[in-house]
């Protein structure tokens, strides 16, 4: 990693943070740089501080780290809280406009909002000064700038394109000729780089489920898993699929229920508070063996919690919810790759196995933008599992929805049809779907079910592991905390440590005998997770007898850095 | 030629003289009347004495939870819109339960019937005050007689502009299946109010009660399309009952807007998952 630059926007909400780190993310990458973007906000539409951070680089990279290179302020708060993450840097910032206490040499005033209303009459291009700003002093070509300033822009017009481009224009040129030799960052030589995509983690999730062939989508808005519904909704024409907003979670879970008893595939999306709704119908397409992906994504709780930070404190109530016993499927991306990916799968287990798939993330890898492989959709098979209509002709006897068979999994149809009716029952049901409440019928009908489970967990895929598989310390993730913990891993290995990753994204059913192979043989274990109680390591424990020799929990709403587990891990002396 | 015994013959965990019997037997007849075939009815329902009823006829069914029998509906009438969709529910299910549901099924307007078994209590938890029990009657619950207001569901309907608001009457089976024909014939959502005596633990409400104070609206000429005074005489409650269609409102229903299903119902839709590659391209 030749470079590795860092560059954080800071001001209040409404200030254009997101637009301003939008387009300067795309360009960078359209430059040739891998990008890792993330963004801290409040749960507030206007002022209070939030920062956009983009980190360049020319390997790939997936988490942020806590040195600042360039600082863009847009608030007098930037100054007073991140001046301090600068140990080499420059704050690029418009001194007219907020009082700047500190003078330094790696100050550099931009007169943003004066070069705006010069040069284009008007005092809202001053993002785009401040975008032409800092591309300047990163001694960038613009032209990469320009081009994403036009499609950013290219439904207001060819005079609003126009005069951003000159904004942009005006802020690099500003830039040149006042500091000549701010130019002190070496990147310029990047090469391209063919079939990168730059995506966040929710536009993952969104474009999985449109290659699985989603056909309706009904939910009720929770950040952070918003922005999958809004994606979908807005390709929803294209693709041909419903999304309904319902009037709360419990009438979109059981909304979805109905759509896909009738055979659409169908998929709902919330969040922890969402889900709590949920948790009810949730066994009700366990019972009935309905399939359904739901996206959970998630923040800090409990209630309301921290609405726009990041944890991974719902495991246990994704793997628990509801009443009884039943199966159900618990899927963790840590990539937007995996988002990609595993949302596919997502649909085809639900729809295999009858059962309720989760997809979880959260509000870290849902938000942050990611430099990627582009996605490979010809590895994305939609399977339906039903009857065919052959089959449905030939068959012999009257249709039961849940005729026992060894693996559990009843062979599924859909109402609507001459000859069969398909009869669903939340109450314990016999094979036909009718209500029977006989000691035996249950036996037999919670064990169908439970069944499911274990010829599942059988095709559920080990974890991978990252470095060296001998490592002397192995460090254990799951889902979203996959980039820290793989650049935490690369850092101390080139320190001369000796340390790998095993990492999970199938979390349930867990695949036991797979996951004993690959931790029963580690020396010494640490689970790093983003909640306060080691939610994942007592799974761990429950379900595979496995007990991890330390922990690294983080539970402040931030997600981890490289950094934050490296220094975890030597306070712990585990290295 | 769809005949009666095509909706089969089944053994009910009903009270003998229930109410619920002559629900049923006024949607078979509706459904035979009209034509329709078991495998094309999809009925969902929730939890209650009521919301059994699918399991006592032959069509595909949905018994869902407690309050929820609109929600799933809904979203089998999108995923396939050729279904004759039902939601059968009791009057806790549908407006204590699913209050929220029933006032949003509404705006939303998706082609389906919904009949509620209406006997002002609580029958398979037995006996506890429902959202429509009358003022003052006493239970093991309310041992001080029902202090809340009743909910008026034809009136609240009607403030909603729901497409079809109608009340039935489980001891007039005829009347009854013509208003169910009439409201599954409606393109929207129909309200199907039925009074039903439970004969268990109404004892205000019983066939007696209510059979002094119905009459049948049809009979006095009144208008269909007019929200003010369908309004008004939805306030008629007490010595005389009004029954039959009270309000009409040719609205297109929710699945009319959807562009999507002209092609044909959603499920058989072939995902166009190859424009994903598109997609992608915008990110690259
Ligand atoms: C979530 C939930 N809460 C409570 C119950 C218990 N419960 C079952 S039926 C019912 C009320 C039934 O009344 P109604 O809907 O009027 O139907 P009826 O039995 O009178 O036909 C209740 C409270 C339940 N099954 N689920
Ligand atoms: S309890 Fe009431 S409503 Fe239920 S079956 Fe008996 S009489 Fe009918």
């Amino acid at each position: 990693m030749k470079i590795d630059l860092n560059l954080k926007i800071g001001g209040a909400a409404g200030q254009g943070l997101q637009t301003t780190g939008m387009a300067l993310a795309k360009a960078l990458k359209k430059s040739g740089f891998h990008v890792f973007a993330t963004q801290y906000y409040l749960s507030r539409v206007r002022g209070g501080h939030n920062t956009f951070q983009i980190r360049i680089s020319d390997s790939p990279v997936f988490a942020m780290n806590e040195n600042v290179d360039i600082l863009l302020a847009l608030d007098s708060a930037s100054i007073e809280q991140h001046l301090s993450e600068l140990s080499d840097g420059v704050v690029v910032v418009d001194s007219d406009e907020i009082e700047v206490k500190q003078t330094a040499d790696s100050i550099f005033h931009v007169p943003m909002l004066k070069i705006a209303k010069d040069v284009c009459g008007d005092k809202i291009y001053s993002n785009s000064v401040s975008m032409g700003a800092v591309i300047g002093l990163l001694c960038l070509e613009l032209s990469d700038l320009e081009s994403i300033l036009k499609t950013t822009f290219k439904k207001k017009g060819e005079e609003i394109i126009q005069k951003n481009i000159d904004a942009a224009r005006a802020g690099y040129n500003y830039v040149k000729e006042n500091y000549p030799g701010g130019c002190k960052f070496e990147i310029s030589d990047s090469d391209e780089k063919e079939n990168m995509m730059l995506v966040s983690g929710n536009e993952a999730v969104g474009l999985g489920a449109l290659a699985a062939g989603v056909q309706f989508l009904a939910a009720y808005p929770m950040t952070p898993s918003t922005g999958v519904m809004t994606y979908v909704a807005a390709n929803a024409d294209k693709f041909n699929v419903v999304v309904e907003q319902a009037e709360d979670e419990i009438a979109a879970l059981n909304m979805i229920l109905g759509a896909s008893f009738a055979g659409a595939r169908s998929m709902t999306t919330t969040s922890g508070g969402g889900f709590s709704l949920m948790a009810e119908a949730l066994g009700l397409a366990s019972i009935t063996e309905t399939p359904a992906v739901i996206f959970l994504c998630q923040r800090p709780g409990p209630a309301t919690g921290l609405p726009t930070m990041t944890e991974q404190g719902d495991l246990q109530f994704a793997l628990y919810a509801a009443q009884g016993e039943f199966p159900r499927c618990i899927l963790a991306p840590g990539t937007p790759e995996e988002c990609f990916h595993l949302t596919a799968e997502a649909f085809n287990i639900a729809d295999k196995y009858q059962i309720p798939v989760f997809v979880m993330s959260d509000q870290y890898l849902a938000d942050s933008l990611f430099t990627c492989p582009r996605f490979d959709t010809s590895k994305v098979k939609v399977e339906r599992h039903l009857l065919s209509d052959q089959e449905l002709r030939t068959k012999k006897e009257e249709y039961k929805r849940y005729k026992l068979t060894p693996m559990g999994i009843s062979p599924r149809t859909l109402p609507g049809q001459a000859g069969v009716l398909v009869v669903a029952d939340s109450d314990e049901h016999d094979e036909f779907g009718h209500i029977n409440e006989t000691p035996e019928n249950r036996i037999k009908m919670n064990d169908k079910r439970m069944k499911k489970l274990e010829v599942l967990r059988e095709e559920m895929p080990a974890a991978k592991v990252y470095g060296n598989r001998d490592a002397s310390v192995t460090l254990v993730g799951w889902g979203s905390t996959y980039g820290p913990l793989a650049e935490a891993v690369d850092i101390l290995n080139d320190g001369g440590k000796s340390v790998n990753l095993v990492h999970f994204t199938h979390i349930h059913p867990l695949p036991v005998e797979a996951t004993r192979k690959l931790l029963s043989k580690a020396k010494k274990t640490v689970c790093v997770e983003n909640n306060s109680t080691g939610q994942f390591s007592r799974l761990l424990k429950v379900d595979a007898a496995i007990n991890v020799t330390e922990h690294v929990l983080r539970y402040d709403g931030k997600p981890f850095s490289p950094e934050f587990i490296i220094a975890a891990l030597k306070e712990k002396e585990v290295i | 030629m769809v005949s009666m015994d095509d909706y089969g013959k089944f053994e009910t965990a009903w009270c003998p003289g229930c109410g619920n019997f002559g629900i049923l037997k006024a949607i078979k007849q509706a459904l035979v009347n009209l034509g329709r075939s078991p495998h094309e009815v999809f009925i969902a329902s929730g939890i209650g004495q009521s919301s059994k009823l699918p399991h006592y006829l032959k069509c595909n069914a949905f018994n869902g939870l407690h309050g929820r029998s609109l929600p799933p509906a809904t979203g089998a009438k999108i995923a396939n819109h050729e279904l004759t969709v039902l939601a059968v529910t009791g009057d806790g299910d549908c407006y204590g339960e699913g209050g929220n549901h029933f006032l949003h099924t509404v705006r939303r307007n998706p082609d389906i019937t919904m009949i509620v078994h209406d006997n002002q209590i609580y029958g398979l938890t037995k006996g506890q005050a429902s959202p429509t029990s009358e003022m003052g009657m006493k239970t093991k619950v309310q041992t001080h007689g029902v202090f809340n207001m009743p909910l008026n569901p034809l009136s609240m309907a009607i403030s909603l502009d729901c497409s079809f608001v109608s009340r039935g009457y489980a001891g007039n089976i005829p009347h009854l299946t013509k208003l169910i024909e009439k409201a599954i014939q409606h393109k929207g959502l129909s309200l199907v109010d039925v009074l039903q005596p439970c004969v268990s633990f109404n004892k205000l409400n019983t066939f007696k009660w209510y059979s002094e104070r119905v009459y049948e609206m049809e009979e006095t000429g009144y208008e269909l399309n007019d929200r003010v005074k369908a309004f008004e005489k939805s306030l008629e409650w007490g010595d005389r009952i009004p029954l039959g269609v009270f309000y009409m409102n040719e609205k297109p229903s929710f699945e009319n807007h959807l562009d999507v299903l002209i092609q044909g119902p959603l499920y058989k839709n072939v995902p166009k998952t190859e424009l994903v590659n598109e997609l992608i391209d915008g990110f690259v």
